[in-house]
């Protein structure tokens, strides 16, 4: 390209590593097409499958070191459930460790150098919101019938303020989606984009030790953000899951 | 999309530019993000149900039910490893109190012993000091005997030195000799000493 002549060396593509590439090249991406987006989600399901079958494998007593990862999850995600969204909410632990379980393998995945972050498409996070906000809300009508819908109507409230607070319970749980999701997909995104633009100066010798430093920095962030992240979602969810069982205030 | 494809060239545009970050950045908040390019969403949403299901399947036919059996198992363990140290611990408190009665017992037994043993020590010396006791009295009397025996013949022998020596000395002055005179005032002479 023409712009590269006074470039200076610095090739930033902060967002080339988020695109859907078909796996056997062709640039046509039908909804079967294999892509890089299945061998990452295909991944993720080998890391699930490696520690939670794999290391738990010797069934021990004393557990290896594996095992105890894997038992130190179960009793995180279990733990969460039964502590935010209540005892009867236990039948609903192997959904949320399903998503629990998908979104950190995901995101840690998505930290390896030239790996792709799922978690990071707003289309894979929207469906996991979706997925969560579908099940509670017909879970809610499901198990409380009309009653559900007193969620939205705040009984503690003084009467007058009752009909504007309901509207804006309404709207803020048809926000829940959007937040859900998009707090997931920003974050891992925002993350990979500010590595690769640190990257991207590294080029340049006088400011590389600095970008590389950074580079360290927002990695070690990285890290913790996305189990953060896995957490937050998995929270959410179970709070979400409460207003079904419990929809009282 | 048309517009779509057109907007992610003129990213690329500006994205290659060498006005560094803040360009890419500007860029990136534009339309060319690849996560809203959605002619590849059926393809990712399709391949996430796929991913879901299967972890969802695996999740709850293997691993969920065998962590939980683990975990269970080892709380089973861990109970009854708890309640068997609970036994152990009265057995030990058991056999404790048995070991003290029984050395309370020995003690006990060693002590009469022990009496028993000290009163026939001293029921045997008291007859071997009676007998010694005995003996030396015995003895003593013998000996006292002897003594007087010997003082007698030692008296006997000393009058008739005495006399002897008195005879000697009176005729040696010249004098005669009356022996019964003598021996008489040789006996008063003693008597009067004694």
């Amino acid at each position: 390209m023409a712009d590269e002549a006074h470039g200076g060396g610095i090739q930033i593509h902060p967002m080339d590593q988020f695109k859907v590439e078909p796996l056997f090249g062709g640039d046509h991406i039908g909804m079967l097409t294999p892509t890089n987006v299945t061998l990452w989600l295909a991944l993720a399901v080998g890391a699930v499958v490696l520690l939670l079958v794999v290391g738990t494998r010797g069934r021990a007593i004393i557990p290896s070191r594996a095992q105890s990862v894997a038992e130190l999850a179960y009793g995180f995600v279990y733990k969460m459930v039964e502590d935010v969204a209540g005892k009867d909410a236990v039948r609903f632990f192997p959904y949320i460790m399903t998503l629990f379980m998908f979104i950190v393998t995901a995101n840690f995945l998505g930290l390896l150098p030239m790996s792709f972050a799922t978690t990071s498409h707003i289309a894979v996070t929207a469906i996991l919101a979706l997925a969560v906000f579908l099940t509670v809300t017909v879970l809610g009508f499901v198990l409380n019938g009309t009653k559900f819908l007193g969620l939205f109507w705040v009984s503690s409230a003084p009467m007058a303020l009752r009909p504007i607070l309901a509207v804006i319970e309404i709207i803020s749980y048809f926000v829940r989606p959007v937040s859900h999701s998009i707090r997931l997909a920003g974050n891992i995104m925002a993350g990979h984009a500010v590595i690769k633009v640190f990257a991207g100066f590294a080029a340049v010798a006088t400011i590389a030790p600095f970008s590389i430093l950074a580079i360290t920095a927002v990695y070690g962030l990285e890290v913790l953000v996305a189990f953060i992240q896995a957490y937050v979602f998995t929270i959410l969810t179970c709070v979400y899951l409460k207003d079904a069982l419990h929809p009282s205030h | 999309m048309a517009g779509d494809s057109h907007a992610t060239t003129a990213t690329e545009h500006a994205t290659d530019a060498a006005h560094g970050a803040a360009d890419a950045a500007h860029a990136a908040e534009g339309a060319g993000m690849p996560q809203l390019d959605f002619a590849t969403f059926p393809n990712q949403i399709f391949w996430l149900i796929i991913a879901i299901l299967a972890i969802y399947f695996i999740l709850t036919r293997i691993a969920l039910p065998r962590i939980a059996g683990v975990l269970a198992e080892r709380k089973g363990t861990i109970t009854n490893d708890i309640a068997a140290a609970e036994e152990l611990k009265l057995k030990a408190v058991e056999a404790e109190k048995a070991y003290e009665k029984a050395l309370a017992e020995a003690r006990a037994e060693a002590q009469k012993i022990a009496a028993e043993t000290r009163a026939v020590i001293k029921d045997e010396l008291d007859k071997a000091t009676a007998k010694a006791d005995a003996e030396i009295s015995a003895k003593a009397a013998e000996s006292a005997a002897h003594i007087a025996e010997i003082r007698d013949s030692a008296l006997e022998a000393v009058d008739t030195v005495a006399k002897e020596a008195a005879a000697e000395i009176v005729s040696s002055l010249g004098r005669p000799v009356d022996a019964g005179a003598v021996a008489a005032a040789v006996e008063a002479q003693i008597k009067g000493d004694a």
